[in-house]
């Protein structure tokens, strides 16, 4: 036991019960978009709620569309964040744009508050020769230098320690700055998330751990991920404060967060954020939800629809109207169909990219597998059109 | 016999070995109710219970520690990791657990009854990061045995020796073929043995040698040597370790050349060990150096997966560049 902790000595064994700590959640808004009486709100002017619904509003369409044009063999993959857009566009709204994000691949909310353009989203997924990731990654594989974004990773919980080792650079080089990773309750499971935890605590480092709690982890639903009461507990175990709120209540995420912001910044304390909600989707265009749930579950929470429930506040606050709704529909959609057709019209990733960015350099050893196969493709180049073409004019 | 694919097999074995052994535990993540994410544990929890088939939660280090942990104890873990992309936050169990559990206790305790399956290779439009072949990385591992079924009839024959071996076996499953190989395969309990070659067709002038669903594009390759006068042998490794340099060693003595290919980077890659040890073997024999057709040495790429995979054009042009040395 640490010196520091004050030691109270019992003289019979007592156990303390696994469900000692029970967390509470925070909410703000009621489903008809009242504000509860006495709830805390954050401070939102007009311009910055327009902002956050209109960036929700674009990742439900931006959603809709993509999976079908992977339904329609456009895309090879997709995955929707529907459902979640109160928790993805909201936590960004609570930061400074230049804090860090690393998220794990349901976040695009956060990057479409951030202002990633419906272009830049459409390059990756369709991996052509403007992907920053040069078509290396899986569609929804974003990544943005500019927007503080982390390029996503696959393998599950990795960016977490990452997180705080990043915050802790950011506090080293003086920058009053936070790092967030984002993270599904899933997720929270593999050790990578303890080990974060504990060396954040440790370390007092300005980084909020901000879990999605969704419910399920493809078809694992969260009854069989863990026995305790959610994610949130865990962080007291760490020695560090934590905080659950509604994920589908955009004011709450976005006061908790503005709060987290703040104890890390100014008191470099790291936080944990537990946002409850529910995967409406299946967990990607790979999977289908109706052999693990059923639809009666789905219908409980889609009548608690966070983009609806912020829409009745704004309509609350006059802030908005139905007319300025159907157009705002109108303009989204446009604007995702005209940019997913350039993007799929541009060409294909570069062949000379198959050897980028492994090294620095490309060793010679690499050098030489790229003429080899250069040499190759010139000898068939019908068996590899997306190369043969572009081979001789890089 | 039945028709069956890659996957319905390798449920089939699953099936088996739980019905003729108690002892058979099957997990891994989403492999309960759901049957896995590719269906290969189906209805194994509505026939054998959960608490013999049974999700876990997402922790791959914690999923091989338990299985250590059971197998040390005398039950047989079958432990599904979902994609052997990510396998490696378990590289610490495999490697320094499983792998040597019985020699660093002087045989006192054993993992044996540990088998650890999971999807490998791309082709699938997965990227980085469900694209990869590690069979390499473990195969620098004394203590484990690693198993890779090319077909059907090969996946249950050989899952079921190994859930049964005395030794931690990793079993890598071909997912890009884990639909599109269909064969007869017989319904009965059977086993294929581990550590053993298999000579698919004899030929006189190279010796083709791969495993799993690499061995698509070596029979295809084959064949368009064959239209070009070159006469082909065909051998599937099947074990990576320990492989069977028998075999591989007699076939090079008749034939003169040897081919290898697999899908991971050309460096440091298991081609390298068998070139090794077979220019050692077979040194007077060789007309040809050893060739090594591979991927590239870079991470598995998506868009130009076509153009990184070592495919039937390239093994048909390695052959030919060996044939006329
Ligand atoms: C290390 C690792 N193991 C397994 C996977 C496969 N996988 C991808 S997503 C997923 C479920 C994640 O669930 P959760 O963290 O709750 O996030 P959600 O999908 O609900 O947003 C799994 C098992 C992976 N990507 N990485
Ligand atoms: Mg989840």
């Amino acid at each position: 036991m640490s010196m520091d902790i004050q030691e109270r000595v019992i003289h019979t064994p007592e156990f303390t019960p696994g469900n000692a700590l029970q967390i509470p959640i925070y909410r703000v808004l009621q489903q008809d978009g009242s504000v509860i009486p006495g709830a805390l709100v954050p401070e939102l002017d007009e311009a910055q709620a327009l902002k956050i619904y209109r960036a929700m509003v674009f990742t439900r369409v931006l959603d809709e569309r993509m999976l079908a044009a992977q339904r329609q063999g456009r895309l090879s993959f997709y995955l929707q964040s529907t459902g979640e857009e109160a928790t993805t566009v909201g936590f960004a709204a609570a930061l400074d744009d230049a804090d860090m994000i690393m998220a794990q691949y349901r976040e695009q909310g956060a990057l479409a508050y951030r202002g990633f353009s419906v272009e830049e989203f459409m390059n990756q997924l369709f991996g052509n020769d403007q992907d920053y990731g040069k078509g290396r990654q899986m569609p929804i594989h974003y990544g943005s230098r500019e927007l503080h974004y982390m390029t996503i990773s696959s393998p599950l919980a990795t960016q977490i320690p990452q997180a705080a080792g990043y915050a802790y650079g950011q506090k080293l080089a003086g920058q009053q700055r936070c790092t967030v990773t984002v993270f599904g309750e899933g997720a929270a499971s593999e050790g990578d998330f303890h080990a974060a935890l504990n060396m954040a605590a440790v370390l007092k480092v300005p980084v909020i751990f901000l879990c999605r709690n969704n419910g399920y982890a493809i078809s694992t639903p969260s009854s069989e991920q863990f026995a305790a009461d959610g994610i949130a507990p865990r962080a007291v175990g760490y020695g560090m404060q934590s905080i659950r709120v509604d994920g589908n209540d955009v004011l709450a995420v976005c006061k908790a967060m503005q709060e987290a912001r703040k104890l890390a910044v100014e008191q470099n304390e790291p936080v944990l954020v537990e946002a409850m909600s529910y995967r409406l989707a299946a967990h990607s265009s790979s999977d289908d939800p109706s052999g693990y749930r059923n639809k009666a579950e789905e219908d409980k929470w889609r009548a608690k629809d966070p983009i609806l429930r912020m829409k009745n506040w704004l309509l609350a606050q006059n802030w908005w109207d139905d007319t300025r709704e159907k157009q705002l529909l109108e303009e989204l959609r446009q604007q995702v169909l005209a940019a997913m057709k350039l993007a799929q019209q541009r060409p294909p990733a570069r062949l000379e990219d198959l050897i980028t960015d492994v090294y620095d350099e490309p060793p010679a050893l690499l050098r030489q597998q790229l003429e080899n196969l250069k040499a190759h493709i010139r000898k068939y180049p019908e068996a590899y059109p997306k190369s043969a073409g572009g081979i001789d004019h890089g | 016999m039945a028709e069956m694919n890659l996957l319905q097999a390798i449920n089939n074995a699953l099936d088996i070995a739980m019905a003729s052994n108690d002892k058979v535990i099957c997990f891994g993540e989403d492999v309960g109710v759901f049957g896995g994410v590719f269906r290969a544990t189906s209805h194994l929890q509505e026939k054998y219970g959960r608490a013999r088939c049974f999700n876990t939660p997402l922790v791959e280090q914690g999923i091989i520690g338990f299985a250590n942990g059971l197998a040390a104890q005398g039950s047989v873990p079958v432990a599904e990791i979902q994609f052997a992309d990510y396998i490696f936050p378990a590289f610490d169990q495999i490697v320094n657990e499983a792998a040597k559990f019985r020699y660093r206790s002087g045989n006192l305790f054993d993992v044996g009854g540990l088998t650890i399956r999971t999807p490998y290779g791309g082709g699938i439009a997965g990227g980085l990061y469900h694209s990869q072949s590690p069979e390499a990385y473990f195969a620098h591992t004394p203590g484990l045995k690693i198993v890779v079924p090319r077909n059907p009839h090969q996946a249950k024959g050989l899952l079921l020796a190994a859930i049964r071996d005395p030794n931690p076996v990793l079993f890598f499953e071909p997912k890009r073929i884990y639909r599109a190989s269909v064969s007869e395969v017989p319904e009965e309990d059977y086993e294929l043995p581990l550590g053993q070659a298999e000579v698919l067709k004899e030929g006189a002038d190279i010796t083709l040698l791969a495993w799993g669903a690499q061995m698509e594009p070596l029979e295809k390759a084959a064949d368009l040597a064959e239209k070009e006068g070159i006469s082909c042998e065909i051998i599937d490794l099947r074990s990576i370790l320990p492989w069977d340099a028998d075999t591989v060693a007699a076939s090079v003595m008749k034939t003169g050349r040897l081919l290898i290919s697999h899908e991971a980077p050309l460096t440091g890659g298991f081609a390298g060990e068998i070139a090794a040890t077979i220019q050692e073997r077979c040194f007077l024999y060789l007309e040809s150096p050893i060739s090594r057709v591979t991927g590239l040495d870079t991470p598995f790429p998506l868009v130009l997966e076509k153009e990184y995979l070592p495919d039937q054009l390239k093994i048909f042009e390695a052959i030919k560049h060996s044939v006329n040395f």
